[in-house]
């Protein structure tokens, strides 16, 4: 087995016979991790599953940079293993929920401690609780201290200033100047993967369109596509290009709105107030598509279930331009504007390297000048068509280039629907009926607003879902935002935290 | 500053003119729904097998919709073979009184029942405390949205503020995962008295399609004394505007 590596072609679908899947004994697992991951690819999902003995397999998806293919890597434990993070520090928070979900000690983790705060769903081993004596409190845990006379710790959270999700923030500081800062999150924990197990059922399609609900156009797609590859069946080129204008519809709104955030941060008022609005009419887009903002009912198995015919898409192609208008004078007063800049530049930066060693994803990871996009590594048939095949804009990885990057973004997407819109797609709206196939493992990715976004299922004997994963790009980018913060003014907190705008819920699950 | 000005000019005016004028919404908007249990075929159960929130409850050959829970996924709509259940554009949701948004056949009119006494308060001025306790950032969103210039939600005196020490009131989302507990609940009492409570959303209301999950509280209804429920997967703005508003007395009829 050793040095043999398993490597699949991801095409739109993809699902392959779980048995298939070759178990590596510990040792090979951990070194041929390691390598591939040192070898400039990056973890999809890595995760635990359990077993029928109640062991737990424990299985890495890593995607090879620039490649059509990803690898799978999976090996059985009891009760400990030794952990990868201190040769791969992107692995960092997914060793830390395998201990948390299933009672495995990743031995020589150098900061382990729980993330959602729950008790285990493995019987009979808990690592963080004993669940007859510990009340479990969430961010009751060590946090990272820096000591001596003149530091100060600044606590912040669960519950923020704005009408945002909570999560809790501990800052070392000297003075004004952040030293280290650390998230603890988990308040947002409503148990979506344990009640998704058993599915589908119809909660199912509910769960996952408010895993992160801002994002609901991107899980429901990553989601479908997971059933589509278990259960074989083809969706028409119009329903690809009715999820793909919705998907980008979604970016455009949330990119938008991130714009306007920003501006607001800064204390520029004009942009911040026309940005708020713009991002309202974008919504009411998806809203014109679907009769909801958020675009839940868009998205299902098999398809779509509205259609955008040819009086929509005239309709949405004018909207969009007006729109597009407003929003092209409201973004370039903000860029044109030195004192925006001077808060911009230079803030809350990260290097291309330590984007890298932290594993980012999404719009946070080509600001750093990261070349990593799914609807151009794996596009679906209508991505293929009409590609996104631009580099990254900028490689500052500071929030000017977090801003801009998303300027540049909305341009494309723009360009995309306006082009999609023009075209007539053929094919059935939606195929109603399917059943998926038993043990099997399936595996999706779409590159959502924030970044990439994956799902992983299993499928027991009957074809239920034994497992369902779901990775959030967030769940790759908080610690980004924790890092940027090093030797930043803590009153820059809310600005760096904006460019990153990550999800609560779609890490907290 | 020239640059400012122009486009100041350029974006023109754009606050909605709700209450006065009826909103815009969407063409496929699910609101109100409407129960017709005359057209149910005997024996017919489809639309409650079928609720994702099990939202639906059938006595006596009356169906009835419990709003509290109700998604708006509209696929009891999408299932009945006789159309039995349609929903309206009707965005005017809220009510003060969890069994008011039980709806059935027999609900001729809402039932809007406002409290005087918050009326008297709060009528020229509400600053509300929000607190996201697991809402998904939808709900929140659509409370969000309200501040911007398209509603101008302080011109009917109610502003979202920082501080529960600030707050004449607490709105929350999400439900209540049992992580957020605590955090609701000092929040709350953060608040000086006589304050209002208000749950925007299913899941604030009965914990949503997260009902049952052990994860979570079913949302506010027992944890604190409800004023105002919103509801909605995510309600409208105009839905969430709307109860706001006739809760201060600003909208009455
Ligand atoms: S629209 Fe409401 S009542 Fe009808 S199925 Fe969906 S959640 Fe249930
Ligand atoms: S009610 Fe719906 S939109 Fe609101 S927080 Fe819950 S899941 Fe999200």
């Amino acid at each position: 087995m050793k040095g043999e590596k398993l490597l699949h072609k991801l095409t739109d679908k993809f699902d392959i016979n779980f048995g298939d899947i070759p178990k590596r004994d510990n040792d090979d697992f951990r070194e041929a991790v390691v390598a591939s991951l040192k070898n400039k690819s990056r973890i999809g999902a890595f995760f635990g599953h359990l077993l029928a003995n109640n062991n737990v397999d424990i299985i890495a998806i890593l995607i090879p940079e620039n490649k059509n293919h990803i690898e799978i890597i999976r090996t059985e434990i009891c009760n400990s293993y030794h952990a990868i993070t201190h040769d791969i520090p992107s692995a960092h928070l997914f060793e830390r929920e395998i201990a948390e979900q299933w009672g495995i000690f990743p031995e020589a983790h150098p900061w382990l401690k729980p993330i959602r705060f729950h008790k285990s769903y493995r019987d009979s081993h808990n690592f963080f609780y004993d669940p007859d004596k510990t009340e479990i409190l969430p961010s009751f845990t060590d946090f990272f201290r820096v000591e001596g006379e003149e530091i100060h710790e600044v606590a912040v959270g669960p519950v923020h200033a704005g009408i945002i999700e909570p999560g809790h923030f501990r800052f070392q500081c000297y003075g004004e100047n952040v030293f280290h800062l650390e998230i603890s999150l988990g308040y947002q924990h409503r148990g979506i993967e344990k009640a998704l197990a058993g599915g589908p059922d119809k909660r199912s399609m509910h769960l996952i369109e408010t895993a992160a609900g801002d994002t609901t156009i991107g899980h429901t797609t990553t989601y479908c596509k997971i059933i589509e590859s278990l259960s074989n069946i083809n969706i028409s080129p119009k329903a690809d290009a009715v999820r793909c204008i919705a998907l980008e519809l979604e970016r455009l709104a949330n990119h938008t709105g991130d714009l306007g955030a920003l501006a607001a941060d800064v204390g520029f008022l004009p942009t911040a107030s026309y940005c708020g609005r713009l991002r309202g009419d974008l919504l009411n887009l998806t809203a014109y598509i679907c009769g909801n903002r958020f675009g839940r009912g868009i998205v299902r198995p098999g398809g779509v279930a509205f259609d955008i015919d040819e009086l929509t898409a005239l309709n949405l192609s004018n909207r969009l331009l007006t729109i597009f208008k407003d929003l092209k004078n409201a973004i370039n007063l903000m860029l044109d504007t030195a004192s925006v800049m001077a808060r911009f530049e230079e803030t809350g930066k990260l290097s291309k390297n330590m984007a890298e060693t932290l594993g980012l994803v999404g719009v946070a990871a080509r600001a750093c000048g990261i070349d990593t996009d799914i609807r151009k590594q794996f596009p679906t048939k209508i991505q293929t068509k009409f590609p996104f095949n631009n580099p990254p804009v900028c490689k500052t990885g500071d929030v000017y280039a977090r801003a801009y990057q998303r300027w540049f973004e909305i341009q494309e997407s723009m360009e995309f629907i306006s082009k999609l819109l023009k075209e007539q797609f053929d094919g059935k709206l939606i195929e109603e009926n399917w059943e998926l196939q038993p043990n099997r493992l399936a595996l999706s990715l779409v590159e959502g607003w924030r970044g990439q976004i994956c799902h992983v299922a299993i499928t027991d004997n009957n074809g239920k879902f034994a497992c369902y994963k779901i990775v959030d790009p967030s769940f790759h980018n908080w610690t980004g935002l924790a890092i940027a913060l090093r030797n930043q003014q803590i009153s820059d907190f809310p600005l760096c935290n904006k460019s990153f705008n990550l999800s609560y819920c779609g890490h907290d699950l | 500053m020239l640059q400012v000005l122009h486009s100041r000019l350029k974006q023109g005016y754009k606050t909605i003119d709700f209450p006065d004028a009826e909103p815009a919404l969407p063409e496929k908007f699910l609101g109100m729904p409407e129960i017709n249990p005359a057209k149910c075929p005997d024996k017919c159960a489809t639309c409650l097998s079928i609720c994702p929130v099990d939202a639906i409850t059938q006595k006596h050959k009356h169906l009835f919709i419990d709003l509290g829970r109700c998604i708006f996924c509209g696929k009891c709509r999408d299932i009945c073979p006789k159309q039995a259940i349609t929903f309206t554009k009707d965005w005017k949701l809220a009510t003060t009184k969890r069994d008011d948004l039980i709806i059935s056949s027999h609900t001729k009119e809402k039932k809007f029942n406002p409290n005087p006494d918050i009326i008297k308060l709060f009528g020229k001025s509400l600053k509300l405390r929000e607190v996201s306790a697991g809402g998904c950032n939808a709900c929140e969103a659509d409370c969000n949205v309200l501040e911007t210039i398209g509603f101008d939600l302080g011109r009917f005196g109610i502003q979202f503020v920082a501080s529960p020490r600030h707050a004449d009131g607490i709105l929350v989302t999400g439900p209540v995962p049992q992580n957020m507990k605590v955090a609701l609940e000092k929040t709350y009492n953060a608040i000086s008295s006589p304050k209002v409570v208000i749950a925007v959303g299913a899941c604030a209301i009965s914990g949503g399609i997260y009902r049952g999950n052990e994860e979570v509280n079913n949302g506010i209804h027992e944890l604190l004394p409800v004023d105002l429920y919103i509801p909605g997967c995510p309600p409208h703005p105009i839905t969430i505007l709307d109860g706001l508003l006739r809760l201060i007395g600003k909208i009455k009829e």
